[in-house]
């Protein structure tokens, strides 16, 4: 150790090329800023600005805090794990995921008393819709998918991650485009594709990250101890790859200058809403199915300390998931002046996806084999197995909805939000917490505050979610069945407006279901902050190295 | 459980997959990419994907400025433009959508979600002093709405500075936009944003159609003037009477 002392303290080269990059970009954007074609632009611009500047003092001062020597890679022949972006991005996970559920909460709401649009640009539905999907999907569900690839990623492969500066850069990145994304929609910029809204600038950064994301990830690989990639790196590679094509694809589009926000997308029409589907029905396979069977891989076996289930499963459910997804897409515009045949394709493909979408539901349930009395006594447990049953059935709801004859019903209807949010209240919410409630002890050394808490976040949320997809079912399926109503005459039954009206009860019924979903979730942000404000246990081995006794 | 992974290695393929990241990126990367190659490339070369139909045209540069605030408000969060052959659409909305009618559409807005109704033959269907009654008060016109409303696009003025950049880009992407017409940009604003202007023949001639705002307002040519003229030119370009649907069967 003297010896490292003594060596003489010198910028990496990743230190110095970092900040005179940053140095770089932070008057390049003060120009832009200058001559933005619009306030909100010049806005941007100096986030950008500033954002740099502060990368920049952030880089020197983190320099002069720091030993001569980089962290080990190792430490007694044990790897040396880099827990802080992970720290951050758990952190930020929940802090997005009140405030996308808070601003959801909103929406309901809006559409139950139209009154609380206020009347404002800054409050209406339009621009808030945006910002609750990007929030929940991409900032919250981002953040839990950047904890645990990160987390998941050293574990399996036994190694410390790549880079001293790039998992920062890519967490910070990441968030740093959420805020633009999200700003700018409050304000008024966006490229008006759902689930794809930010525009050019936004994604040109996110790219950036994106591409060292994905170099972070292949190097700590690369560096990997153990000769097999676990399974659960397989959902995140394909994650990561395929997001970055879709992005790419769904984002080619031409700035009207430079300094204006505003681009025009390359594509038209039906082609461009052909690529939007392509784009927005594989951000729901790649970045809500994918990266997160990738958690469930990991934290299932982990918890129950139980191999997963069936590896033969796992391979072909991975190869035919990966493959089948892509093509289903086009269940989003049947009748629509998609061509035919697209549409068909669209059709059967989704229908087939239910199996392997069900290969997984089973390799993730049946891991409990031996070990189903836990479910019992561990509502962390709990909450990880139900996600995966509410995996199951939107998975099974999504086939059935994308048959033709269902769609012409359900398509343009509450039928379809009721479908996304089993999915991700379900599915998606409940994985992430409960792969949090394991990460977040692990990672800080606490002991879980309180299981009972756990317990009540669990049921309330549930309830939650039942209210919610309840509701959705019948105001989808009414209102569906009131447009084609027709009088004995032969005459529209219903005007519009009429069909609008009638949803008032359930969506009153909706809101109270994300209310519940809400307050489940503050619980677990008291539970969290109890658990990290608690001493550390002080045990020799962490408890995530060694996988728990069974019973 | 890597323990796991090598008590069961599956067969030769797979093995040298799981143990080869980059082996393992590029079979990922093939398998993603071919469903997607089969189901969108056809689209730009299979002639009958969009039909041949004739009386559709670039959006005018107030038209143009009247979507771009249809897009920034996020109305398509709300209102589909695709109406769907089925008989009560036909019924309630008219003649199902066709693609042609948004091949200038950069992009689509298309919608997926109708918590108000359709919009894509909305053109016309009331006047412009209706259109702007209910912008301004949804629940005046119709009581039981749920949609926001929009008083603030009435008191902004419309900022079409850059109007004819975006009009220059639409062209590099294919929106048949004449040098005239991007020359004549910021005139045809006026022209078709303030009555009486006496560039309306001039409008009329490049933009067929072209709905001409008739109430002048305080704050000049405003946001509100802007997406009206979008909003009355939704759907009214083809004539169905003339239209074959034989000639055009996909």
């Amino acid at each position: 150790m003297a010896l490292t002392a003594s060596l003489s303290k010198k910028m990496t080269i990743g230190e110095l090329s970092l900040s005179l990059i940053f140095s770089l970009l932070a008057v390049a954007t003060a120009f832009i800023a200058v001559k933005a074609y619009t306030p909100v632009f010049a806005f941007h611009a100096s986030l950008f600005s500033l954002g740099s500047i502060g990368a920049v003092v952030a880089i020197i001062q983190r320099y002069r805090a720091r030993p001569a020597a980089l962290p080990p890679r190792v430490i007694n022949h044990r790897p040396n794990y880099n827990y802080g972006p992970i720290k951050f991005t758990s952190l930020a996970a929940l802090f997005w995921g009140i405030a996308g559920f808070l601003v959801g909460l909103y929406l309901a709401l809006e559409l139950a008393y139209p009154q609380l649009n206020f009347d404002l640009p800054w409050t209406n539905f339009g621009r808030l819709r945006p910002l609750h999907t990007s929030a929940v999907i991409f900032a919250f569900g981002g953040n839990v998918l950047l904890a645990c690839s990160f987390y998941i990623m050293q574990r399996t492969a036994r190694v410390r991650i790549a880079g001293d500066l790039a998992p920062w850069f890519v967490v910070l990145g990441y968030n740093f485009f959420i805020i633009i994304a999200g700003t700018g929609y409050l304000l008024g910029v966006t490229r008006g594709h759902e689930y794809a809204e930010p525009e050019w600038y936004a994604i040109l950064w996110l790219v950036v990250v994106w591409v060292v994301y994905l170099l972070v990830y292949l190097v700590t690989l690369a560096r990997r101890t153990e000769p097999h990639i676990y399974v659960a790196n397989w959902f995140f590679l394909a994650f990561i790859v395929t997001v970055a094509v879709l992005v790419l694809g769904n984002n080619t589009e031409i700035p009207i200058s430079l300094f204006s926000p505003q681009s025009v997308i390359v594509w038209a029409g039906v082609q461009d809403a052909m690529i939007q589907w392509w784009y927005a029905h594989n951000a729901v396979g790649f970045f809500l199915t994918a990266g997160f069977l990738g958690i469930m891989y990991y934290f299932i076996p982990k918890r129950t300390g139980r191999p997963i289930y069936s590896y033969r499963l796992s391979i072909v459910h991975f190869w035919s998931l990966i493959f089948l997804y892509i093509w289903a897409g086009p269940h989003h515009l049947h009748y629509t002046a998609l061509p035919d045949w697209a549409q068909t394709l669209g059709m059967i493909f989704s229908v087939v996806l239910w199996m392997p979408s069900w290969g997984g539901m089973i390799n993730g349930v049946m891991t409990l084999s031996g070990a189903w009395d836990k479910l019992r006594t561990d509502p962390v447990l709990r909450m990880l197995v139900v996600s995966v049953a509410f995996y199951g059935m939107s998975t099974f709801e999504g086939p059935l909805m994308s048959i033709k004859a269902v769609n012409s019903l359900s398509h343009y209807t509450d039928w379809g939000i009721g479908h996304v949010h089993s999915g991700s209240l379900g599915w998606v919410g409940f994985v992430s917490f409960g792969a949090l409630y394991c990460l977040i002890p692990w990672i800080w050394r606490r002991k879980l505050y309180s299981l009972k808490l756990v317990n009540w976040h669990f049921w309330i949320s549930t309830i939650g979610i039942v209210f919610y997809i309840s509701a959705m079912w019948v105001a989808g399926i009414m209102q569906g069945l009131m447009w084609r109503a027709y009088t004995p005459q032969g005459f529209l039954e219903y005007s519009f407006v009429e069909t609008t009206q009638a949803l008032h009860p359930e969506y009153l019924i909706r809101a109270a279901g994300g209310g519940l979903y809400l307050i489940g979730a503050l619980i677990m942000v008291y539970n969290i902050y109890r658990t990290i404000a608690s001493p550390v246990i002080d045990t020799a081995d962490d408890v995530a190295a060694s996988p728990m006794p069974a019973e | 459980m890597s323990q796991n992974v090598r008590r069961s290695p599956g067969g030769g393929l797979q093995k040298l997959l799981e143990t080869n990241s980059i082996l393992l990126v590029v079979a990922i990367l093939i398998l993603v990419s071919i469903g997607g190659i089969v189901e969108i490339v056809p689209l730009f070369y299979l002639k009958n994907t969009i039909e041949k139909v004739d009386g559709i045209r670039p959006y005018s540069p107030l038209e143009l400025a009247g979507y771009n605030i249809y897009v920034r408000e996020g109305c398509y969060t709300c209102h589909s433009q695709m109406i769907r052959p089925l008989r009560d659409e036909v019924e309630r909305y008219g003649h199902y959508s066709l693609a042609a009618e948004s091949m200038y559409d950069h992009p689509h807005q298309w919608g997926s979600k109708r918590n108000g109704p359709d919009l894509a033959r909305v053109g016309g269907k009331y006047s412009n002093d209706w259109q702007r009654d209910h912008l301004r008060n949804p629940r005046a016109m119709v009581p039981s709405s749920i949609m926001p409303g929009y008083p603030f696009l009435a008191s902004t003025p419309l900022n079409a500075q850059h109007i004819a950049e975006q009009m220059r880009v639409l062209r590099v992407v294919g929106v048949p936009y004449s040098e005239t017409q991007i020359n004549n940009a910021v005139a045809d604003v006026v022209a078709q944003g303030a009555p009486d202007d006496p560039g309306a023949g001039a409008l009329r001639g490049r933009y067929p159609n072209a709905v001409i705002n008739d109430v002048a307002s305080t704050h000049g040519i405003t946001e509100e003037d802007a997406l009206i003229a979008y909003l009355q030119h939704l759907g009214v370009s083809v004539d169905f009477k003339l239209y074959d649907d034989k000639a055009n069967i996909r």
